[in-house]
């Protein structure tokens, strides 16, 4: 056998049908270390439902997802988080009626059963770590401020800091950027590109330029498959990629 | 001093401690005893209230079956008061005497195993908690890990409710049927019945009330508390931050029902009886509008409810026996569709508002006497050395400062 190179991610032969309907079909995808891979993709061709079933939210109907060489698709979504993985959603999914500083303290990843939430203490520990958290992601002074009264572009900034407090080895996005003014982009960019750094992350997202900004690699999904790999230069000329994007 | 105005101004310990104010020294000293009595029944319902506080207030789980829970732990109670009612002296006329009487009627001649727990008066009080929280969790594990939730959820519970009802009285023989188990007299021999044991059992009505509203005030400040209203929020954000959301709702509905059970076993020691009427659909639904009018996040607020709600009812039906029931209904309505967060509500977007400014307009008067009055005493000390007409100016300042000091004080 050959030596297998060490992907933190790792999905082989995934399948999951919709009463006969195949949203993913033999899915096969591998993500490395400290990587940033964005997927693209038209509307309906199973990148939400990718991460779904990544996550939990879904349940695969075939094939395995190896997370740091363990099997995820017998977890509970809860453990599978535990392990280090990451989700954001669509649309911005925070606390509305608590504040910035009780979303990210919520997010801390200790105290996680039910008798260790009753006992939770928010020491110095977690308040420094909310401040360096809501430091990163520019709402630092905003600590106080219930998070319904946000920005679009600062929750989905808080929804990502909630994900960073719990220092996941994989963070997926799905539309990260989705409503950002210009600016805001421009800071999402750069955000992204540092908590790569230290970190795997899965991008969903349709804005071309932004995604040229920060991918590493990226992947064309069409009908439940990839049909495309690579850089985004090398993918944008590809004739299927054109195909798929530009109709029949 | 100092100490204590800091913990007041503490958020909820104040209203906790009005609240005690007026459970233990303002309703004892105006009440007489009949209507103490009935005040301590109130308060049992109270106990519910403040169950569905942290259940359906925060955790945004509405059960419509707590009545159930209210009677198991009020049955837990009346079983070991009636064995003690039922002694084989008193019961002696009885063919078998020493069995409860409505076994008796039912032709049973022996006690039955499940009974015999509640001969002993601590087994009965570790029950009166042991056995709702036991119920709850078996339906909200099975429910809750199967991701059934919302209106599934309260449907499910009013089942709950109509089974139990129909099982008490069904099995009449064990569980003394539709009448429910009366004539409860004594507990450990002392008699319950009389005017200073009604008094006793007030007062530890109140203070266990008091101390679940405090454990809750805990539990709403710990994370618990907070990840309860994120569940109700998001409850899918909560569950990919890496918690086991059907336990926290687990375990939130397992307080409720505790925290019920202490609530019916007191009721079963003031009233003096425990039947089906309590445990059913209706008196279950009865006991989610008490916790709607009292304010649905607020524990002290859930306690007023239980005490207006209750209040108003006998007060209708004593002068309205006919219209009662219509002017319960209005008071209901009424209420959740002005104040759609009960009382407790009411008193936050209103009455609290207005006090902040009235405070503040007080200080802000404070600080200006203060600045006069220093101003003066500044200028005065100026003045010594000065010609008259200033002397005179500085005075109609002293005399402004005295006057408003004056009415200050009026």
């Amino acid at each position: 056998m050959i030596e297998k190179k060490e992907f933190i991610l790792t999905i082989e032969d995934l399948t999951v049908s919709f009463d006969g309907f195949k949203a993913i079909d033999s899915l096969n995808f591998y993500i490395d270390k400290n990587e940033l891979r964005v997927i693209i993709g038209p509307n309906g061709a199973g990148k939400t439902t990718l991460l779904d079933i990544i996550c939990g939210k879904t349940r695969a109907t075939a094939g395995s997802i190896q997370f740091k060489n363990e099997e995820m698709t017998v977890l509970p979504e809860y453990l599978r988080v535990r392990k280090g993985i990451g989700r954001k959603f669509q649309t911005p999914s925070i606390y509305e009626n608590l504040s910035v500083f009780q979303n990210l303290e919520v997010s801390y990843p200790k105290g996680r059963s039910v008798f260790g939430a009753v006992a939770f203490k928010c020491d110095e520990e977690v308040k420094a770590k909310v401040d360096s958290i809501a430091h990163e992601i520019g709402l630092i002074d905003m600590l106080q401020t219930e998070a319904a009264l946000l920005s679009h572009g600062q929750k989905q900034w808080l929804e990502i800091g909630m994900l960073l407090m719990q220092e996941p080895e994989l963070l997926m996005l799905d539309e990260p950027i989705a409503g950002m003014s210009v600016r805001e982009r421009e800071l999402t960019a750069d955000l992204l590109k540092r908590i790569s750094s230290n970190r795997s992350v899965i991008v969903i997202e349709h804005d071309m330029e932004f995604v040229k900004q920060i991918a590493h690699k990226v992947n064309v999904m069409h009908q439940g498959r990839i049909i495309a790999e690579g850089s985004m230069d090398k993918v944008q000329n590809d004739p299927t990629v054109i195909e798929v994007y530009l109709g029949h | 001093m100092q100490s204590i105005k800091n913990l007041l101004k503490q958020p909820n310990v104040l209203s906790i401690a009005i609240l005690a104010l007026i459970l233990l020294v303002v309703f004892p000293a105006l009440l007489d005893n009949f209507r103490l009595n009935l005040v301590g029944k109130y308060l049992t319902y109270a106990f519910v209230a403040i169950g569905l506080v942290v259940l359906w207030g925060w955790g945004g789980i509405l059960s419509l079956g707590q009545g159930v829970f209210f009677g198991l732990g009020g049955y837990c109670m009346a079983m070991f008061l009636k064995l003690e009612a039922s002694d084989p002296i008193t019961t002696k006329i009885q063919s078998t005497p020493g069995i409860p009487d409505f076994m008796d009627w039912n032709q049973l001649t022996e006690l039955p195993i499940w009974w015999l727990p509640f001969k002993s008066l601590p087994l009965s009080l570790i029950f009166v908690i042991a056995v709702p929280t036991l119920l709850a969790f078996i339906i909200s594990y099975a429910m809750f890990k199967r991701r059934v939730g919302g209106v599934y959820f309260a449907i499910i519970t009013q089942a709950v409710a109509l089974i139990m009802t129909t099982l008490i009285i069904g099995l009449q023989g064990y569980t003394g049927g539709v009448n429910g188990m009366t004539d409860l007299k004594t507990m450990n021999g002392w008699d319950t019945r009389t005017d200073e044991a009604k008094i006793i059992l007030y007062y530890a009505c109140c203070v266990t009330l008091l101390l679940c509203v405090i454990a809750g005030t805990y539990i709403q400040r710990s994370k618990f508390g907070t990840l309860l209203l994120a569940m109700r929020d998001k409850e899918d954000r909560v569950r990919f931050s890496g918690y086991d959301v059907s336990m926290f709702k687990v375990t939130a509905f397992c307080i409720a029902a505790g925290v019920s059970g202490i609530g019916g076993a007191f009721f079963a020691l003031q009233v003096g009886f425990m039947s089906p009427s309590f445990v059913g659909i209706v008196p279950s639904i009865e006991l989610v509008i008490l916790c709607a009018v009292g304010g649905r996040l607020s524990l002290v607020g859930a306690v007023y409810g239980a005490l207006l709600v209750n209040a108003s009812k006998t007060l209708f039906s004593e002068s309205f026996p006919d219209l009662w029931l219509f002017l319960m209904a209005a008071l209901f309505i009424g209420v959740t569709i002005a104040f759609p967060y009960g009382l407790a509500g009411l008193f936050e977007s209103h009455i609290k508002p207005w006090w902040r400014l009235k405070s503040a307009d007080r200080q802000k008067n404070q600080e200006h006497e203060l600045d006069l009055e220093s101003q003066v005493d500044h200028e005065i000390s100026h003045a010594v050395d000065a010609d008259f007409p200033s002397a005179m100016a500085v005075q109609s300042k002293t005399d402004e400062a005295e006057l408003l000091i004056r009415r200050k004080a009026s």
